[in-house]
């Protein structure tokens, strides 16, 4: 187990530095920051000094070398455009993000689930025939779309919820929260919705999947011969079969709903992570996107190890050392 | 930890004031947030235009963009005639309490014009400043300079005391990794007080009960959110929850037009969209250069059809131009302001005679974010070249990838609009764009043109203090960048801006920058 551990975890800080290899050798083609730093009435000396000051003319190697090695003591840097440290920046951002990550994970679920039960329940009625319809306008639709549709409908039409920003917020130490004033709440839905939207189709279409392999097993035939009532089998006996992917999944998609939040943060301004780095773009800020990059693949690689670690806790066939043995076995 | 306390306490105030209406409350919805608090840390007009509610200047513009005293009274040009002698207003305090004085403006020049600011090139001529007595600055140029005056206008007094106190005398370095503590706080002599800040979330102004000028507004306080998504912002400005934007996009115009509750405010704006030639002896693809022939300028020119750009890109908003600095500005002149005509026949018969009949290949660089309909409007241009035989290579990216390539000569033509900001002269353009390239001068010649007589006509109006006579030589300057075809002007393209009927009042200024202390909000006080 240790050696797997190991051997796990080399593989992690490796692929860290690979991408931050990768992170570097983009920023080369994102253009110049400090035309974008100074004003209309810098001369050409002023531009090349600042060049020198932030270390741009220094050779690829050791930027990148100076970049790593700053990292490790975690040290990202000033950001450009915001005079701020890079941590302080993203520190400040992570809750929103994360808060409105969280919520569209719990709607996919709460949503998702039982919606997969039904079209797998009913295969050949007409509303699961609908739900699959839809499923697939929700898997196809750009999020910045539903985003800019939900906001027609809900805030331009029927002016029920805000079209942007997170509204109040309350600080619980260094962790600002919008979950606990109404406005804060109010503010989440619209975001948490159209960030959900392809989770709750992907939820919806496992279940389905899932349960359509199930109900086929003898146990549940053996339930139904013995009377169980049908909600039972299907809600209680068969549903809790389901959701061991359903769960792998969820947790592997976390990373990803991390990453394309920056869609829907753009869209409703929602003052996360990803609106961040969208600007940081613009602005050619480099030391964000830097920080940024790292610490999304961070959250990959690290959700990663904890599920491959996980499952080798829990299955002992998949532990390095005894797979090998098995598989000269087989 | 100060933003914090800041947060919380506006938090509850906010909560206090909801049930109090009678608070008249401007919700700015622009199009991108401010960089920082700090306004001389980063080249960024739209900040220094934000926190001019907050700090403000020795001289400011009125509402028809004139200059009038702010925080100096008076001034006058000593003897030597390069140094500039400034009365300070009394009873001026900052928003801690601390008295304005001579002191304040010293440190203040020193801070801007600083090796690490990024905005020293704002003062140009700037040498030194030197406090006479409490009310008394002078201010030595390094010669005779006629804009002091309107390049004061953007450089911000700061309080001495408080940056001393709190360690930042100097902008913040970024290159040296440390933090500024005037980013995350403002102290200013302005109309407005920063009551607290969420970056990217929300910017919260509340008026200056003790602002030295009589308010014409009558705004308690203003809320600056960016929302950078264009349907967005209109659907928040559709659904009241902001109830003014500086930046409408013009292709929801109709849409809000028709809204009930919106008013949208129209104009055309000081920037001159431009088309600019090199002069360099090849092109980048490494084939001799056809454009330092005038003949194939004027060819290209003459195949630009004015009219349709205006018409279909631009929607009919636009003002063709045919000078290359808007009417407004100081050194236009209506005898600049001809247009070629379109004619592409002539255009073949120019390049015919330029002995390139058979067109030749060049690159055409535009930016993906830089000016109103840039793309739209430089694919029409390059089919209407392609009519005439040219092979125009379009290349569109944002402007952080084309800059560089701009400045290093590694693009043929190229687009540019000019607003001659923040000087509001035509010696602006003149000097940054038409001068040679040489120290301080022709930072933007990226076509690398040298005209002596053109060169030699600009450093006189650069030094010339009576004004007519000055506007006289840009005027004669002007002339020669308009005969020769150095750039081609298209026009000076439209903005919008749009309130909700609960803004009784809001100036639209030609800079395209908000000035609020001259807005009006309907409220119930």
């Amino acid at each position: 187990m240790l050696a797997f551990l190991i051997k796990r975890f080399a593989n992690a800080a490796f692929v860290m530095l690979a991408v931050a290899l990768l992170a570097f050798t983009i920023f080369r083609f994102f253009g110049d920051p400090v035309e974008m730093m100074v004003n209309e009435q810098a001369t050409q000396e002023d531009r090349a000094e600042l060049r020198e000051r932030l270390g741009l003319n220094d050779g690829f190697v050791t930027q990148y070398t100076r970049f790593v090695t700053n990292a490790v003591q975690g040290d990202f840097g000033i950001s450009y455009r915001n005079q701020q440290d890079v941590m302080v920046l993203i520190g400040e951002r992570f809750p929103a993000t994360f808060e409105l990550v969280l919520v569209a994970t719990i709607l996919s679920l709460v949503i998702g689930i039982p919606l997969g039960v039904i079209t797998a329940v009913h295969r050949e009625s007409r509303m699961a025939n609908a739900l699959q319809l839809g499923s697939i306008v929700g898997v196809s639709l750009p999020s910045f779309v539903v985003g800019i549709m939900l906001i027609l409908a809900f805030s331009v039409s029927l002016g029920w919820l805000p079209a942007f920003g997170r509204g109040e917020t309350v600080d619980i130490g260094w962790w600002s929260t919008g979950l606990l004033t109404s406005s804060g709440r109010a503010a989440l839905v619209l975001p948490a919705l159209s960030l959900s939207t392809f989770q709750i189709t992907l939820v919806m279409r496992l279940v389905r999947a899932e349960m359509l392999e199930t109900l086929r097993t003898d146990y549940v035939k053996f339930a139904r011969a013995r009377g169980v009532p049908a909600g039972r089998v299907h809600w209680v006996h068969a549903l809790r079969n389901c959701l061991m992917p359903v769960i792998t999944l969820t947790g592997m998609q976390i990373g990803n709903l991390i990453a394309f939040a920056l869609v829907t943060e753009t869209v409703f301004q929602w003052p996360g992570m990803g609106l961040l780095f969208i600007q940081a773009v613009t602005f050619v800020d480099i030391p964000v996107m830097a920080a940024y990059l790292m610490l999304v693949s961070f959250i990959f690689v690290a959700l990663n190890t904890i599920v491959d670690v996980t499952y080798a806790w829990v299955d002992p066939r998949l532990r390095d050392d005894t797979a090998k043995a098995g598989g000269a076995n087989g | 930890m100060t933003i914090r306390t800041l947060l919380l306490a506006s938090a509850a105030l906010a909560g206090l004031s909801g049930a109090a209406t009678a608070e008249n409350v401007l919700k700015w919805g622009a199009n991108r947030d401010i960089g920082s608090l700090d306004p001389y840390s980063y080249g960024d007009s739209f900040t220094i235009n934000v926190l001019n509610h907050v700090y403000e200047g020795l001289v400011r513009y009125n509402e028809d963009l004139q200059i009038e005293p702010a925080l100096a009274e008076s001034w006058e040009i000593l003897d030597d005639q390069v140094t500039w002698r400034f009365k300070l207003r009394d009873g001026v305090t900052f928003h801690n309490g601390n008295a304005f004085t001579a002191e304040d403006v010293v440190a203040s020049l020193e801070r801007v014009s600083h090796e690490t600011s990024p905005l020293k090139g704002n003062l140009p001529a700037y040498v030194s400043s030197e406090m006479v007595d409490d009310r008394t600055v002078d201010i030595t140029l390094n010669g005779t300079y006629p804009l002091l005056l309107n390049d004061l206008t953007n450089i911000h007094i700061f309080d001495k005391d408080w940056m001393v106190e709190n360690g930042a005398e100097l902008p913040t370095d970024i290159g040296s990794g440390v933090e500024g503590y005037a980013t995350y706080n403002a102290n200013g002599t302005g109309p407005f007080i920063v009551e607290s800040r969420q970056p990217d979330a929300k910017t919260v102004f509340v008026v200056n009960p003790d602002w030295w000028d009589e308010p014409q507004h009558n705004l308690d306080r203003i809320e600056l959110t960016p929302v950078t998504s264009a349907a967005t912002r209109v659907a928040a400005l559709l659904s009241g929850e902001i109830n003014f934007t500086n930046d409408a996009p013009v292709q929801d115009l109709p849409r809000l037009e028709a809204a009930p509750n919106v008013e949208v405010l129209e104009g055309v704006d000081l920037r001159t969209v431009m088309i600019g030639f090199p002069f360099r002896d090849t092109l980048v693809s490494g084939e001799p250069n056809p454009f330092k022939d005038k003949a194939v300028r004027e060819a290209l020119y003459k195949a630009i059809d004015l009219d349709l750009i205006h018409q279909r890109v631009m929607r009919g908003k636009s003002r063709i131009a045919g000078a290359t600095v808007a009417p407004p500005i100081p050194g236009y002149a209506e005898e600049l302001d001809t247009l070629p005509g379109y004619d592409p026949d002539a255009s073949k018969a120019l390049l015919q005679e330029a002995g390139v009949p058979e067109g030749f290949s060049f690159e055409f660089n535009c930016l993906s974010d830089g000016l109103v309909n840039e793309e739209q409007f430089c694919q029409a241009i390059a089919s209407m070249w392609s009519r005439i035989g040219l092979a125009p290579q379009l290349d569109v990216a944002p402007r952080a990838v084309q800059t560089p390539k701009r400045t290093n000569g590694k693009t043929d033509v190229y687009t540019l609009g000019w607003a001659t900001l923040p000087m509001l002269d035509a010696y602006s353009p003149l000097l940054q764009i038409f001068h040679s390239k040489e120290g301080n001068s022709g930072v933007f010649n990226w076509g690398g043109w040298s005209y002596p007589e053109l060169d030699a006509l600009i450093q006189e109006a650069g030094q010339e203090l009576d004004v007519e006579t000055r506007l006289g030589l840009e005027t004669q300057a002007l002339q020669i960048v308009k005969d020769e075809m150095l750039m081609i002007p298209l026009h000076q393209q439209p903005m919008a801006w749009a309130v909700t009927d609960d803004v009784t009042d809001m100036p639209l200024f030609p800079d395209n920058k908000p000035r609020l202390w001259f807005a009006q909000v309907g409220g119930e006080s």
